[in-house]
């Protein structure tokens, strides 16, 4: 029966985006089947057209898009030919959508309750009384705080992992035989991503709903769906069951994707103690004006070494960070610099003191000057530290260009709006290195690229340790990423050093309970990862509950 | 503690504080004048004497701190001073003009700053309506015709000077079509229907300017709002458009709305000033024009004040209202 | 009360109409789906919206060509004659010209082809004024008040095309010079208000801290008086000071209006120069230990290029209408300088001859006009400007 008669079809679907004045396909031609009850996830990079694709599954376009060709086929139903008040009828009551961020995706205006009962009443699906009753419900399902309560709160007054699980009820609100997930975990922490996929999987499961499932993260779509479909560039690459694409994916693309997290640099072994750090935290406690972010935090850093700095959001990684480069002058303690102190503002410290600490940048975007070329962008480092002009200083960026893997010849004239954002990063490095420091930053460098280009980047840069002699810290909330590169660890939460050790350590038990929240929290490709998780912690003791019990 | 009341009295207070900055500003800047009032009122060829009586009478010997103060108290109840214009010498001779006398700067400008007031409502209650449906309208169908239309409207509208459009409207509705009347003079004792249709041109050109700045502006926030995410959500819970504009984008569109209203109406309290002057129309701008022509300081000073405090008001007005509007300030966590 | 009647049947028509184009439109079998669905869709509104627009052009053919009502159709005449020349100016620039200008051409609405193009005329008159005006701007012939046209039987005079003023000067002579004149001290005013505000903006977005809050509270003080009362406040004042030099006067009004104005730039730039300064690039240059004069102009200026050029046509119109309504109230540029402003308001009487002598009732208009189309023509180009870069963004 499945086969024959699927709850969704699409065939030959063309979109068209605006681009100034021209129309530009940015889906070419995508096929689609989804069975009722079934999940399918929706995998590709930024631009792959997954979200396009998902919401012209519910016949729906945003503004400056337009579907060219092909058809959407809701139940036998034809979207785009269908008129507005046909397609109005479907969504919300049997079609509904779950967006990536649920804190703008929820009108501040109105109550979460009143927002979860619109669809149904509006659809004469349940009365008022009966939908707010089914709320409560469906809140306690999702393992939602004060589920009779908390949905009379407004949006603002609601954690951003609560308002997810919300917006999934408010989806489930008419018991609708589709619903949309488009990131709806992609904005959150690790620990309450976990509890918003467990909380989503539970309830899609129960009710049997079909499920489109959009993502960018293999191990959160192998949790999620049945089938996984991927795309690049708005075409489709392969589709396949999610057991078996995972064991055996066939075209070159998918196998690049499941590879790129097998680069792992052995750990070195940890420095003589009698070895004087390159950089040295001592004690130091800040604040943002009278908000306090740093407690007490001390942790050193040798030469040759990578000190990863792991912690989510608000842990006070990054405030770490100005700390040391002395954008923030801490309130108490010091940084010392190969034994001897920093002047805690940076406007204090010296060329050379200045020179030695160096800094590398999540955005390559913003860390880049869009109206300069990569020649002064590479060149100003070298003229200003080390005084080199002219035909000196052009030979030494391109040597450093060439330190980058990129070609000098081709690259050095170009403006950073002609690179891509891998290259763009690897600008960035250079940069950092035309000051022949000793000691860089990296600030959460690859997160913001794609897997396969963040793997080269975190290769190019254990290659330029080991023959330059640096030492990084590496701030990242990403696990895999510190076990790809990490000599030692640093765990912050809430301003304070949860844990602190050598990498091999960190990764075997004992430890810390929120180091093991941490690393526990952290999808893994393995289908039956979510569940296993589930049984293992029992699902009370997962995300933010887990995580508050601890502070 | 940060309830809205809190951030509401913060504000007012604020308000308050620009003001007293204003009122020191036009002070001091009137004390630049060459020489002091005394000379200017009396010319080059008065006599020692004459102007040492007529400072002492202003109480131009105490110093500046003081006079400010002298100043401002009168203000606060009502006294402006005496105007040069008005004033003869028997009035600075023999006892002082108080406030309400026939030489005072405030009994000038009240007759003056009703029918200013007059003209600013009538517009007001043209373009305000007006300016809101079209500009909403140009939102929901932004990229038509009709709103690419709207846009080269509305910019040649705002670009034009206001005598220009002054004299088309004169020119098309008095002069070759005899509607209204090309000169606004008007009287105490006028009935309300000939008093509407002699501000009707003055009140119109307002419209016109103003309503384009409006519509842009309401335009502007109607797009920006229904681009927001909740929007799109509403729109694919399948509910009608009807009811996604009332319910969902109108309670956010409040503040923005509000504060298009109250920015246009402080934008007209600067544009009765040439329109007056075009139309003869008895206001306060026209004779803020004048007194600046004949020197008249304390006319001018008065003038600058009530203008300065109708602007600071109207942009207070705006900034509470949108306080008050906003959802997350209103629901405190 | 025959009038009243006559509107509301006109609206209750229109009202009506939209109703009927829509089932209208319903019921003819188009050979197209989409135009069959289209009609389907449709909003009352925009059916409303065709009704309205078929009136609309009806009632133009009806003043264009059976009343044939004079200024409707130089209106109209110009608009469809400014419109083509636009259209041309677009034409030649998509042909002629380098790849990039070419491509820029092409994007370009007829709006902003138009407002280049006058900008363009604009700036060549007032730099060549002397050599296009028949005769000098001060200089007074033996006829005075000749009426425009040239006809001396109308009493004009074929030496005077737009006749005389009441002290015998050519007024096209003055129309000419007043291109120099107003436009002249405009621009000079505009690029004095952005040095003041662009580098104050600037250096309280670099410094921030009490640079920032001292500058921002004082530009908060001054904007809280609308600009025109301050500048006739100041005007005032400085007329005083300056007695009866007329030459000082202007140059009194130039500063006091690049003062006042500088506060709106000042904004401008400082919150474009915050934006810029939470960028990675620049904190990489404050670690790198570089000076804040490297900050402004080599990290800074360079990003706030465009906004500033938008601001620039935006100022420079709001300067221009502020000098040309001080000329207007007869406190601006002094005779016997020619200006735009000024000579509205000598002329402004000629209005009421429109019913048998319409071009001299056009005469206050042309000057006043003058002013309105340059002002349209750079509020058109920023306009697009700001739209391209937006459109950028997204």
């Amino acid at each position: 029966m499945a086969d024959t008669n699927p709850l969704v079809r699409i065939r030959g679907l063309k979109i068209e985006g605006r681009s100034d004045e021209d129309w530009i396909q940015i889906v070419n031609g995508v096929d689609l089947d989804l069975n009722s009850g079934e999940v399918l996830g929706l995998i590709g990079e930024s631009g792959a057209g997954k979200s396009t694709v998902g919401l012209a599954a519910m016949g729906f376009t945003r503004d400056g898009c337009r579907i060219s060709a092909g058809t959407v086929e809701f139940d036998g139903i034809d979207l785009i030919a269908a008129d507005a008040a046909t397609r109005r009828a479907l969504l919300g009551r049997r079609i509904a959508y779950v967006a990536q961020s649920a804190a703008a995706s929820f009108n501040p205006a109105h109550r979460i309750i009143d927002q979860h009962t619109e669809a149904p009443v509006q659809h004469k699906v349940f009365s008022m009384s009966n939908s707010q009753a089914d709320a409560m419900e469906l809140y306690e399902r999702l393992r939602l705080p004060n589920p009779t309560e908390i949905g009379f709160r407004y949006p603002h007054q609601v954690s951003g992992g609560q308002l997810q699980r919300a917006m999934t009820a408010m989806a489930m609100s008419c018991r609708p035989d589709l619903i949309i997930f488009d990131e709806p975990t992609t904005a959150l922490d690790v620990t309450t991503q976990i509890e918003v996929l467990a909380a989503i999987r539970d309830i899609v499961e129960q009710f049997n709903t079909a499920a489109i499932y959009i993502t960018h993260d293999l191990a959160v779509v192998a949790q999620m769906a049945d089938r996984i479909k991927v795309l690049l560039k708005g075409d489709e690459v392969e589709e396949a069951p999610t057991r078996t694409m995972l064991a055996d994916p066939q075209e070159d693309y998918t196998k690049t994707l499941w590879a790129v997290r097998s680069f792992q640099r052995t750990q070195k072994p940890p420095a003589p103690s009698s070895d004087v750090p390159v950089i040295s935290i001592r004690n130091v406690t800040a604040a943002y004006g009278s908000v306090p972010v740093l407690h007490d935090i001390s942790f050193d850093i040798h030469a040759g070494r990578t000190v990863a700095v792991v912690g989510e959001s608000g842990s006070g990684k990054s405030t770490a960070a100005r700390c040391i480069t002395g954008l923030l002058p801490p309130l108490e303690g010091q940084i010392e610099f190969e034994g001897a102190p920093l002047p805690r503002d940076y406007r204090k410290r010296s060329k050379d003191q200045l020179r030695q600490a160096q800094m590398i940048y999540q955005m390559a975007d913003t860390a880049l000057n869009p109206r300069k070329r990569i020649f002064e962008i590479i060149g100003r480092p070298v003229e200003f530290y080390l005084g080199l002009r002219g035909a000196e200083k052009r030979r030494r960026v391109e040597q450093l260009m060439e330190q980058i893997e990129m070609d000098p010849g081709q690259y050095i004239d170009r403006l950073p709006s002609e690179l891509s954002g891998g290259q763009k990063q690897r600008i960035g490095i250079a940069r950092a290195l035309a000051a022949e420091p000793r000691f860089i930053i990296c600030d959460e460098v690859t997160s913001a690229l794609d897997q396969l280009v963040a793997e080269g980047i975190l290769k190019l840069l254990a290659n330029l340790q080991d023959s330059l002699d640096l030492s990084y810290m590496f701030i990242t909330h990403d696990l895999a990423t510190v076990r790809a590169i990490a000599d030692s660890v640093v765990v912050m939460k809430e301003g304070r050093v949860v844990e602190a050790g050598p990498k091999d350590e960190m990764f075997t038990p004992p430890h810390h309970p929120y180091t093991d929240l941490l690393l526990s929290s952290v999808p893994e490709m393995d289908p039956d990862w979510l569940t296993g998780l589930l049984e293992a912690r029992g699902v009370d003791n997962i995300g933010d509950s887990a995580s508050a019990r601890m502070s | 503690m940060h309830s809205v009341l809190f951030i509401v009295i913060r504000r007012l207070g604020l308000g308050v504080l620009t003001l007293f900055a204003v009122s020191v500003m036009i002070f001091l800047s009137v004390n630049m004048l060459p020489g002091d009032f005394a000379e200017a009122i009396l010319g080059q060829g008065a006599t020692p004497e004459a102007i040492a009586a007529i400072r002492e009478d202003l109480g131009l010997n105490k110093p500046a701190v003081t006079r400010y103060f002298d100043w401002l108290f009168g203000v606060l109840t009502g006294d402006f001073g005496t105007s040069f214009a008005q004033a003869n010498f028997s009035a600075f001779a023999g006892e002082a003009t108080g406030k309400g006398g026939i030489g005072s700067v405030a009994a000038q400008l009240e007759p003056r700053f009703m029918n200013t007031l007059f003209l600013a409502m009538v517009s007001a209650l043209i373009s305000v309506p007006l300016s809101l449906t079209l500009g909403i309208l140009a939102a929901l169908f932004r990229n038509s015709a009709y709103d690419r239309a709207v846009n080269i409207g509305t910019l040649s509208s705002i670009s034009s000077p206001e005598f220009f459009l002054a004299y088309v409207l004169i020119l098309f509705l008095a002069v070759l079509t005899p509607i209204f009347p090309s000169l606004s003079n008007i009287y105490a004792d006028m009935s309300m229907a000939d008093r509407l249709e002699r501000t009707m041109l003055p009140a119109l050109t307002l419209t016109l300017v103003v309503t384009a700045h409006m519509m842009r502006m309401t335009r502007a926030a109607i797009i920006n709002l229904l681009a927001s995410p909740y929007i799109e959500m509403a729109r694919l819970k399948g509910i009608s458009p009807f009811r996604v504009i009332v319910v969902h984008a109108l309670p956010n569109a409040l503040a923005p709305i509000i504060n298009v209203i109250a920015l246009n109406l402080a934008y007209l309290v600067t544009g009765v000033v040439v329109v007056e002057v075009v139309f003869v129309y008895p206001g306060i701008g026209q004779l803020f024009v004048d007194s600046v022509k004949i020197r008249d300081i304390p006319v001018v000073q008065a003038c600058c004040l009530i203008f300065a405090a109708a602007y600071i008001l109207l942009n207070l007005m705006a900034d509470v209202l949108s306080i008050i509007s906003n959802p997350r300030l209103r629901h405190p966590k | 009360m025959t009038t009243v009647l006559t509107l509301l049947a006109w609206a209750i028509a229109l009202l009506l109409g939209g109703w009927v184009f829509r089932l209208a439109g319903q019921r003819i079998p188009w050979p197209r789906a989409s135009t069959r669905e289209y009609f389907r869709d449709m909003d009352y509104m925009v059916a409303f919206g065709f009704v309205l627009a078929i009136a609309a052009v009806y009632w133009a053919v009806i003043l264009y060509f059976v009343r044939e009502v004079t200024f409707f159709r130089w209106a109209l005449n110009a608009i469809v004659f400014f419109a083509a020349c636009g259209f041309l100016f677009r034409l030649v620039g998509r042909h002629v010209g380098h790849d990039a200008s070419r491509k820029i051409f092409r994007q370009m609405p007829i709006t902003a082809a138009f407002g280049i193009l006058t900008i363009f005329v604009y700036a060549t008159l007032a730099v060549f004024a002397d050599f296009f005006a028949p005769y000098g701007q001060a200089e007074i012939f033996e006829k005075i008040n000749v009426l425009p046209g040239g006809d001396p039987a109308l009493g004009g005079d074929p030496r005077f095309l737009l006749g005389t003023d009441q002290l015998g000067r050519d007024l096209l002579s003055r129309l000419i010079y007043g291109a120099q004149n107003t436009v002249g001290i405009a621009f000079v005013t505009t690029c004095l208000t952005f040095l003041i505000g662009a580098t104050v903006g600037f250096l309280a977005a670099a410094l921030g801290g009490w640079v920032d809050q001292v500058a921002s509270r004082i530009v908060d003080a001054l904007m809280a008086i609308p600009q025109l009362i301050f500048a006739l406040l100041l005007m005032t004042i400085a007329t005083a000071w300056a007695g009866s030099d007329k030459a000082l006067i202007m140059i009194y009004m130039v500063l006091i209006i690049a003062f006042l104005d500088s506060t709106r730039v000042y904004r401008l730039a400082r919150a474009v120069g915050l934006n810029i300064v939470v960028m990675d690039y620049i904190e990489a240059a404050k670690l790198r230990g570089e000076t804040l004069t490297y900050l402004i102009f080599r990290e800074i200026l360079p990003n706030a290029t465009a906004p500033l050029l938008a601001e620039f046509g935006l100022r420079f119109c709001f300067v221009f209408l502020t000098i040309a309504a001080l000329s207007f109230l007869g406190i601006g540029i002094q005779p016997p300088l020619a200006d735009w402003g000024t000579m509205v308001r000598d002329l402004s009487q000629f209005i009421n001859f429109a019913a048998f002598s319409p071009l001299t009732a056009a005469l206050p208009l042309m000057a006043a006009g003058a002013i309105a189309l340059l002002t349209v023509a750079v509020n058109f180009v920023v306009d697009w400007m700001l739209h391209k870069t937006s459109g950028l963004k997204e």
